[in-house]
């Protein structure tokens, strides 16, 4: 990748735990050591189980909050040593659209309030037509530039996410689980929505979500995340798994065609808990393939020319 | 037939959100009921289980006949007599299906002291089986945890085992995975299904996940604002819908194998009690709409189990 527009180098995030009494501090790897490079104009999907560290990336891609090690790069500049000043300044370039449509509305402003704010956070006037202009590129009608969000359905808020995403005209945009709370029905028309935006204005999108289905059809590119990690990275939507975790994942994910039904294999336990993280594989305890190597010994990401990778120390041929 | 739904309509206030609701469900079978938010799919399920005066709602008209019996006109009293013993429900939001204060063990216990008047001991066993069935590692620990202490998909196995407990024979299971992950949904469905087998019971699985109906349902009754909109077996469903709606709900699943741009979901939205549309409530979204279908409801035609409601059936086309 000659120059990628997003550069993510060894990025960690520690969470300190609630201390217990008389027990010693405890913290969490919430993110651990993730080295990433997205092309402009690239829609790269992160697929994970619940808790995996898929949000918690998101937020550190935009700073929203900071790393424990390692660094952001966009467009070459180095993010996470850039003061308040310069980092509001290329805030402009990138924006974040929610997981819940419910919740990421604040219920006392109306949609053009909501859809100022962010000119308003950069000391910035809207420019005339603007409010409109946001609407109608999310499908939504002008007359509800009065609306509040208590009036609207969960897709119609979801586009009012969208359009305040898309405010201030960025380059690169993370949708973390833009759809999950909805129907499929609605989830379809936000997909449609995001795709054309993606081809009409040049967008590079990070997708967040923990539907297989969904991103392979969405995404150029996928990471998948495990207990804090990127254990593979599938250089296309087509691309054949070689990693146990993401054979599981897929293999849980139902076929919509029951002419083609097929006895469900799922795997079973849960992650390792985070306050005792295994030294080995993470997913060694659940894994069919595990040797006694992968309980003791990390396996790293190992990349393939086709941009592939894979960190196990038995991938399925 | 175990259960049999005939033209139901339920009434709150002055509204009528369900409506000439019909569709039966055997012994053994696995039957799906689907359609978007706000079809009308959990107020099947409260009715059924004769839980509507809970939200102020009522059977306005028709029958729900179990086992040849009519539930509707049942003293509660009686009524209540089916529910746990002859009918498990699995509510949509099973994380507060459990008391936070109540040991796990306690609260599945009291259903098989109740329901098959088992002494305590014997209950307790027989929780701890029910655990062990659902996969649950160290049942015996479990049982004496609280909620809390339970992660979301061991909280869901739990609330099954108590749906399990008093021995249903038909489980009404209202979006019992949505809010899990896909791997232990998979799990889960599993599970339910083992047990419908296994036991020869029936299921009534409500989702809005068309992908779980194909691969775990027998027939599907697909709802839409309301009203049915089509019942099939469900090969005859996905190979050849009769209601457009039934087809555009099955376009609505991504697929690996999709062009780009194909996934476009259906225009508009399902629309609230007091905007019903006149004619066929989904004339406003569908292709096919004419103006006999903005005037005109469409009966509901049946074939056998079968049965559809739609002026411009895509099965007239296939011939
Ligand atoms: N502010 C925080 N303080 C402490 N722990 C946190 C914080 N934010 C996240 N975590 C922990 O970090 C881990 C990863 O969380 P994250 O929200 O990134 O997961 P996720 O993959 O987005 O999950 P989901 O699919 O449920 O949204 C979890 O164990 C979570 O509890
Ligand atoms: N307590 C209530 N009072 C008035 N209207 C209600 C009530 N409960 C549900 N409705 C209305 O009845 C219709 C059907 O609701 P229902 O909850 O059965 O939908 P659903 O198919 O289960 O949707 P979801 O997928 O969101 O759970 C909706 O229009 C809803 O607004
Ligand atoms: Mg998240
Ligand atoms: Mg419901």
């Amino acid at each position: 990748m000659a120059d990628p527009l997003i550069t993510l180098d060894g990025v960690t995030r520690r969470f300190d735990m609630p201390r217990r009494f008389g027990q010693p501090a405890l913290s969490m790897l919430a993110v651990d050591g993730v080295s990433v490079r997205i092309a402009r104009g690239e829609v790269v999907g992160v697929v994970g189980e619940s808790g995996c560290g898929k949000s918690t990336l998101a937020r550190l891609v935009l700073r929203l909050i900071e790393p424990s090690a390692g660094t952001v790069t966009f467009d070459g500049t180095d993010l996470t040593d850039l003061s308040a000043d310069k980092m509001r300044l290329a805030r402009r370039r990138m924006s974040m659209v929610f997981q819940d449509p419910y919740s990421s509305l604040d219920p006392r402003y109306t949609l053009e309030d909501v859809l100022s704010e962010p000119f308003r956070a950069q000391g910035l006037k809207v420019p005339p037509g603007r409010i409109d202009e946001l609407l109608t590129a999310v499908g939504l009608s002008n007359r509800l530039a009065h609306a509040y969000p208590h009036q609207l359905s969960g897709g119609q808020r979801q586009r009012v996410g969208i359009a305040r995403a898309l405010a201030l005209s960025p380059e690169f945009m993370v949708l973390d689980e833009p759809t999950a709370s909805l129907d499929v029905s609605i989830q379809a028309q936000i997909i449609d929505l995001l795709l054309r935006l993606a081809g009409e204005r040049s967008l590079t999108y990070l997708f967040i979500s923990h539907d297989l289905g969904l991103v392979s059809y969405f995404c150029d590119r996928i990471l998948v995340m495990y207990f804090g990690r990127i254990v593979e990275v599938l250089p296309g939507p087509k691309a054949v798994p070689r990693h146990p975790y993401t054979r599981a994942l897929m293999d849980s994910s139902f076929v919509p065609d029951p002419a083609a039904r097929r006895t469900l294999v799922p795997i079973t336990g849960e992650p390792p808990s985070v306050h005792t993280p295994p030294p080995g594989c993470a997913f060694a305890a659940r894994c069919i393939r595990a040797s006694d190597s992968c309980r003791t010994t990390r396996p790293p990401l190992a990349e393939t020319p086709d941009g592939a990778a894979v960190a196990c120390h038995h991938p399925i041929a | 037939m175990l259960l049999g739904v005939d033209t139901l309509s339920v009434s709150i206030g002055g509204a009528m959100p369900l409506e000439g609701i019909r569709f039966d469900i055997r012994k053994g079978e696995i039957v799906g009921i689907v359609g978007e938010s706000g079809s009308g799919k959990s107020l099947t399920a409260l009715a059924i289980t004769g839980l509507l005066p809970l939200i102020g709602g009522r059977v306005s008209a028709g029958s729900i006949s179990f086992e040849g019996t009519d539930l509707t006109k049942l003293s509660p009293r009686e009524r209540r007599a089916y529910n746990g013993r002859r009918i498990g429900f699995i509510t949509q939001n099973p994380m507060t299906a459990l008391d936070p204060l109540q040991r796990i063990g306690e609260q599945v216990d009291v259903v098989s002291r109740l329901h098959l008047g088992l002494p305590p001991h014997a209950a307790r066993a027989r929780t701890v089986e029910l655990f062990r069935q659902m996969r649950i590692a160290a049942p015996e620990a479990i049982a004496e945890a609280y909620p809390h202490q339970l992660s979301g998909g061991m909280k869901q196995r739990v609330v099954i085992a108590m749906a399990l407990a008093g021995e249903p024979d038909l489980i009404v299971a209202d979006e019992p995975t949505t809010a899990l992950d896909v791997t232990v949904q998979a799990q889960i469905i599993h599970l339910l299904a083992e047990e419908v087998r296994n036991r020869h019971i029936a299921l009534m699985m409500i989702t809005h996940d068309m992908s779980i109906v194909a691969q775990l349902c027998d027939r599907v009754a697909v709802l839409y604002a309301g009203r049915v909109a089509e019942v099939s077996d469900v090969r005859a469903l996905f190979a050849h819908p009769a209601h457009p709606y039934t087809r555009a709900l099955i376009d609505c699943i991504p697929r690996p194998d999709m062009a780009r741009g194909a996934l476009t979901g259906i225009p508009g939205a399902v629309p609230a009690v007091a905007d019903y549309p006149s004619g066929c409530r989904f004339h406003p979204r569908c292709p096919r709409a004419t103006d006999l279908c903005r005037t005109q409801v469409p009966a509901l035609v049946t074939d056998g189990r079968d049965s559809h409601a739609c002026h411009h059936s895509l099965r007239d086309t296939h011939g």
